[in-house]
């Protein structure tokens, strides 16, 4: 039952979870790795254009999105302005989280956020040295590419924040959303890693799949990728 | 002269294909991922593909795109000999930045186009280069075959310059290194179609992988059966990996293998190889100087003429 146990991929019992935003601590708490989770609530849309301001500039996040919810979802929705002002968002996609990776730890500070949902997870490291300690999870988005399916989960959207500043893709889109989800638990409360565990396991037949194959002709200048981990 | 394709009727068809290509999956594509998650022994990659599945049939039932990152919209154009345009090719192009800019709004589309220093965002995916145009031409016929492409993504290509030495086994080498390293994490979107360009300068060989990627539908071959057996290898070992949907330990990485050569440099053997995601999106049609226009999935872009080897 305790997510000690989750040694390899097939140790994840794919749990389902329905949890409602803002996300309490006891909720977060008993999230297992590999955990099947869907929200309700509200989410926030923040990427490169709102961390930049936030983190970089020191622009607090808008109070009332603050007090409305504490998941910031790595995405920008397709989206557009009517003529009449109304604003429609027909699916949403996460971005790669990795991207983000050193302004996490103040963007914790600074927004209050303890779930992210995005795309394909940090490292294991970035979760101990980043996210533990503000408390957070990281959920990863499905797919990658479940836009229409998230998108039916938008019932309304809230605010919109620097839409003219930024534009459409790197506002900050306050979205209400019902069963928004599937997400699976990616990064958990102790900073282990779902993809993690799944690299472990692909390593083990590297040596096979390359086995007899010959080395390059000419190598590419300062070429290595170490295959433990690579985002 | 033959009759001028109206330029109204390509504005109106680089439209309608726009929404296509943006929401309904390819069946050709979606067939390929039903068998991958048939064969999935991984249930979180099961679970993935499941999901996808899903995804699509939403999408098409509801009209609304099957992903946010609706990726970089742009168009080929197949134009026959004969083939005349109302306002000549410049006013075709217009009529794909104006269809491109408006189906943006009414789709919706993301926004994807920025400059790509200062970020700047015309929120229509109009822009410097973008939507680009490639050309083809056919022998005969007064229609032109006009095909939108909606390429996700950051991850999954890659280009080397290889020599002949390298052979077979450098081409491997590449194709697992590539898989393997935008397949972790999933980051590549997969099982993708996997398109490989060999040969031909730097850009022709970058071009044929994305081509062979986004332009031919499963199941097709190279009409060369060594080729052809190539592209069945690469396809088996892509799978045997061990990675599957979504960087899960697994088998769903390789839905098909393109591959397409041009003639090189004597002492060079480059390589380029691209990976169309789990949003394929592609639509095609062919519009008539009569007003006719015919829908389909296969862009047929691939032809012996465009294959061809001789002076003619």
């Amino acid at each position: 039952m305790t997510a000690r146990a989750i040694e390899r991929l097939d140790d994840v019992a794919m749990d389902e979870v329905r949890l409602t935003t803002p996300v309490g601590e006891a909720d977060l708490a008993r999230l297992k790795l590999g955990d099947v989770v869907y929200l309700d609530g509200f989410v926030y849309t923040a990427r490169e254009g709102v961390y930049r301001k936030v983190v970089e500039q020191g622009q607090g996040l808008p109070a009332s999105v603050t007090r409305l919810t504490n998941v910031n979802f790595h995405c920008s929705p397709a989206a557009t302005v009517r003529p009449d002002g109304a604003y429609v968002v027909e699916a949403v996609t996460a971005t790669a989280s990795f991207r983000f990776g050193r302004s996490m730890a103040r963007w914790f500070e600074c927004s209050g956020a303890k779930v992210i949902v995005g795309k394909a997870g940090l490292t294991e490291l970035a979760y101990r040295e980043w996210f533990v300690p503000h408390g957070a999870v990281y959920l990863t988005t499905v797919g990658y590419g479940l836009g229409a399916a998230y998108g039916k989960c938008i019932t309304g959207v809230r605010e919109v924040h620097w839409l003219e500043e930024l534009g459409i893709a790197q506002a900050l889109w306050v979205l209400e959303v019902e069963r928004l989800g599937p997400f699976l638990v990616e990064g958990d409360r102790e900073g282990r890693s779902l993809f993690a565990l799944a690299n472990r396991e692909i390593n083990r037949r590297l040596d096979e799949v390359y086995h007899g194959l010959p080395k390059y002709a000419m190598s590419r200048f300062g070429e290595s990728t170490p295959r433990d981990e690579i985002v | 002269m033959a009759r001028p394709i109206p330029v109204k009727l390509i504005e109106d068809t680089a439209r309608e294909l726009t929404a296509r290509a943006a929401i309904d999956i390819p069946p050709d594509y979606r067939e390929g991922v039903r068998r991958a998650r048939d064969t999935e022994q991984n249930k979180l990659a099961r679970f993935v593909l499941t999901e996808m599945l899903a995804n699509w049939e939403l999408a098409t039932a509801e009209r609304r795109p099957m992903c946010a990152d609706t990726g970089l919209p742009r168009y080929y154009v197949r134009v026959g000999n004969e083939a005349a345009i109302e306002g000549g090719f410049v006013a075709l192009e217009r009529a794909l930045r104006r269809a491109t800019a408006e189906a943006t709004a009414t789709i919706p589309l993301r926004p994807n186009r920025v400059h790509p220093l200062t970020r700047v965002d015309h929120n229509n995916n109009v822009g410097m280069h973008a939507p680009e145009v490639t050309y083809a031409f056919e022998p005969g016929g007064d229609f032109i075959d006009l095909t939108t492409v909606h390429k996700g993504g950051l991850f999954g290509s890659d280009y080397r310059m290889l020599f002949p030495s390298d052979g077979i086994g450098g081409i491997k080498r590449f194709f697992i290194d590539t898989l393997v390293e935008f397949g972790r994490r999933g980051l590549a979107c997969q099982p993708a179609i996997v398109g490989v360009g060999i040969g031909g300068s730097k850009d022709t060989c970058v071009r044929l992988g994305k081509e062979a990627a986004c332009l031919r539908v499963v199941g097709s071959r190279n009409p060369d059966p060594a080729i052809a057996k190539l592209e069945e290898e690469l396809t088996r070992l892509g799978n045997y990996i061990g990675i599957g949907a979504m960087g899960f330990a697994g088998s769903s990485l390789v839905v098909a293998t393109h591959i397409e050569v041009a003639y090189s440099h004597t002492g060079g053997m480059p390589i380029a190889m691209h990976s169309f995601c789990l949003s394929s999106r592609r639509a095609t049609a062919r519009i008539r100087p009569d007003g006719l226009v015919e829908f389909r999935t296969d862009p047929q872009w691939f032809t012996d003429y465009y294959r061809r080897e001789g002076t003619e």
